[in-house]
């Protein structure tokens, strides 16, 4: 068993919050039955939507491709059973904007037939590291953590870039989730040889497994495959139980002490992050050739019978997954889905579990929260603030909707983890401003954008057009040049050409 | 008393040769117009569409900082332009000349329609039209400013906008 290290970083800010756990982790991670019907949404990725290679009617077999990767920053979608797909129409589904987005529906026909794959499954450390990236392409692979990133793309990124350590994210700092956790304690050799792939592919040699201290039960299974390993390279370190320590910037600056630029990446401090989650995604998806067709979900709150964690096939309606829960109590009252910070409250269950739903969360009653009233400067959200922001003066000039300021001020950065939300005496929605003043600020940008193309389209059309009436001109001038010097020879060849012509006709 | 005539007569002379040489800086110096008319251009939409009665955005920056044109005559704009450019040339905001669609638009050309006679073509301030002789067209969506310009010159009217989200 090998135990883990505590050296630290320091983190400016964060928050100790109830943590709720221990709600949903009593039980071992429970499979829900086959549901009748699969919504598998065409976009479960941060990126381009994939597009759809099945036709209504087709019968699709468990693991078959069903909509193919578009686009530089996209991920293929797989059918998580098997069944005839019935629909491919808008359904709600949980996302920050809108509400309906187009998804395939497949009607389960009870076999879960898996489709036979053409190639045997090699050993990874047989493969290159090209061979490993592109076949993490095809798994439909996303970041697990919830920013559901492409992962073969963040990989490829990555490997461009002077890479030092791979850290592993299993912080899981949020209230109430708990599958990182469950998943630590139950697939700890999975996440081990997650890392020891991701270290082939990305020819590193230290990777961090990082932890929160609130999960001694993970921390010990992990420890323990550790142990029977032997691997030198994975080091298991434990971080304080506070949020928002497991943000991705976070992480690297309480693990390595390097703060990522503003605007940058981990990589650019020689990190890269990974969700455990994905980590044994990636493992199933190189050992085993079973690409991402499930995930470990947390259903839990004071609004659901018995709180645990399932492992979800893509595709199944959170109603489902709450009734195998044993239903709602009787004062549920708000869905939730995500986890009460930074998560996306829904009005319908009919919404499917999809690549980034980590936390199905059903609450009795909505916090009580005091009217808003105005800011009076107190300062206590500069002082929570995890990237070190001024949420006072951003609020100032989001209400002013002055985009320059709010860039100048570091609005960009904000990573949108309500701590500011939490301590403000004066109840102001802050976290709900700046999200959506920088969707204001990219709207202006891409504007900006638009502009600018449109500018230089315009000026080399009129250089253009001015090319073309200057070689006219010269045309003009170069022929009556000729007239002028023609002496009457030349005239009267071309009359008698003339008449030639005449004759002809 | 001669103490304080000095010091008049002192700073009298200072203010003479100041705004001598003031008057004569203003006068012979080349202005700063051209760094003007490019920042003037930037806040404007460069939808190149023409309806402010300029042959196109960068003609109309040029009027407004030599000729003094009215800062209200950009309907792509918006109120937001004409508030930009209030700010950036200290003048008063003035509400819209004339009221414009709302949101952006794309032309699109009714391809069964279409005879290719390529006059929306050299009508397109920003080429977004391709197409050939006797073929059909088709707008580039992406390039589209939503101008209009377009729409006019079509013999067969296949042209219209589509709002765009």
């Amino acid at each position: 068993m090998t135990a883990p290290t505590y050296d630290l970083g320091k983190l400016h800010g964060g928050l100790r919050l109830q943590a709720q756990k221990k709600l949903s982790t009593a039980h071992p991670i429970r499979k829900p039955p086959l549901p009748e019907q699969l919504v598998l949404p065409i976009t479960q990725h941060a990126g381009d939507p994939a597009q759809p290679v099945v036709g209504i009617g087709e019968q699709v077999l468990k693991g078959q491709l069903i909509a193919e990767a578009e686009g530089s920053l996209g991920a293929p979608v797989h059918a998580s059973s098997s069944g005839k797909v019935v629909a491919i129409e808008p359904w709600p589904v949980s996302r920050r904007f809108g509400d309906n987005a187009p998804c395939i529906v497949i009607e389960c026909d009870g076999k879960d037939q898996e489709i036979e794959s053409a190639e045997t499954p090699l050993a990874y450390d047989s493969l290159s590291a090209e061979v490993l990236l592109a076949k993490i392409l095809q798994g439909g692979i996303v970041g697990l953590g919830g920013a559901v990133f492409p992962t073969a793309q963040k990989l490829m990124q990555a490997i461009t870039c002077d890479l030092e350590f791979l850290i592993l994210n299993g912080v899981e700092c949020e209230p109430y989730i708990s599958c990182d956790d469950l998943l630590m304690r139950e697939h700890a050799a999975e996440v081990i040889g997650g890392a020891q792939i991701l270290m082939r592919a990305l020819q590193l040699d230290v990777t961090y497994i990082v932890v929160e201290s609130d999960k001694p039960e993970a921390i010990r299974s992990l420890g323990e495959v550790l142990g029977e390993h032997d691997d030198a390279r994975i080091i298991l370190k434990q971080v304080p139980t506070i949020y928002p320590s497991g943000g991705e910037d976070q992480l690297v600056q309480l693990v390595t002490n390097r703060e990522v630029p503003s605007g940058g990446l981990p990589t650019d401090v020689g990190c890269l992050v990974q969700n455990v989650g994905t980590a044994v995604a990636i493992h199933d998806w190189i050992v085993h050739n079973k690409p991402l067709l499930s995930r470990i979900t947390t259903v839990t709150g004071d609004g659901v019978a018995q709180a645990m964690n399932v492992e979800a096939r893509l595709g199944t309606t959170v109603a489902d997954i709450v009734e195998f829960a044993g239903g709602y109590t009787e004062h549920a009252n708000q869905l939730i889905i995500g986890g009460p910070m930074t998560g996306k409250s829904v009005t319908s269950d009919r919404v499917p579990v999809v690549k980034a739903t980590n936390c199905i969360l059903v609450l009795s009653e909505t916090p009580a929260q005091g009217p808003e009233l105005p800011c009076i400067r107190c300062g206590d959200c500069a002082s929570v603030c995890p990237v070190q922001l001024l949420p006072q003066q951003l609020f100032w000039y989001a209400c002013a909707d002055d985009e320059a300021k709010m860039r100048s001020y570091g609005l960009i950065d904000c990573i949108e983890c309500g701590c500011c939300d939490l301590v403000c005496p004066s109840h102001i929605p802050l976290t709900a401003d700046f999200r959506t003043a920088k969707a204001r600020i990219r709207e202006l940008a891409d504007e900006k954008g638009r502009a600018e193309r449109a500018r230089l389209r315009f000026e080399s059309r009129n250089e253009r057009l001015e090319k073309q009436q200057q070689s006219r001109d010269l045309e003009l001038e170069k022929q009556k040049e000729a007239a002028r010097t023609a002496g009457p020879d030349a005239i009267a060849e071309i009359l008698k050409r003339k008449q030639e012509q005449d004759e002809d006709q | 008393m001669p103490a304080m005539w000095t010091a008049i007569l002192t700073i009298a002379l200072i203010a003479l040769i100041a705004g001598i040489a003031l008057s004569y800086a203003s006068q012979s110096l080349p202005s700063d117009s051209g760094k003007l008319i490019d920042r003037v251009n930037d806040l404007l939409p460069q939808t190149q569409c023409a309806q402010c009665g300029y042959p196109g955005c960068k003609p109309y920056a040029e009027a407004i900082v030599n000729d003094n044109a009215a800062i209200n005559l950009c309907p792509p704009g918006g109120d937001d332009t004409i508030r930009r450019l209030a700010e950036t040339l200290a003048k008063d905001i003035l509400p819209l000349a004339e009221q414009a669609a709302n949101g952006r638009a794309v032309a699109i050309v009714d391809e069964s329609l279409c005879i290719g006679c390529t006059h929306c073509r050299s009508a397109c301030p920003v080429d977004a039209i391709v197409g050939a002789q006797q073929l059909m067209h088709t707008v580039i969506e992406t390039e589209c400013t939503g101008c209009e310009l377009c729409i006019a010159p079509c013999p067969v009217d296949c042209i219209s906008m589509r709002s765009v989200a």
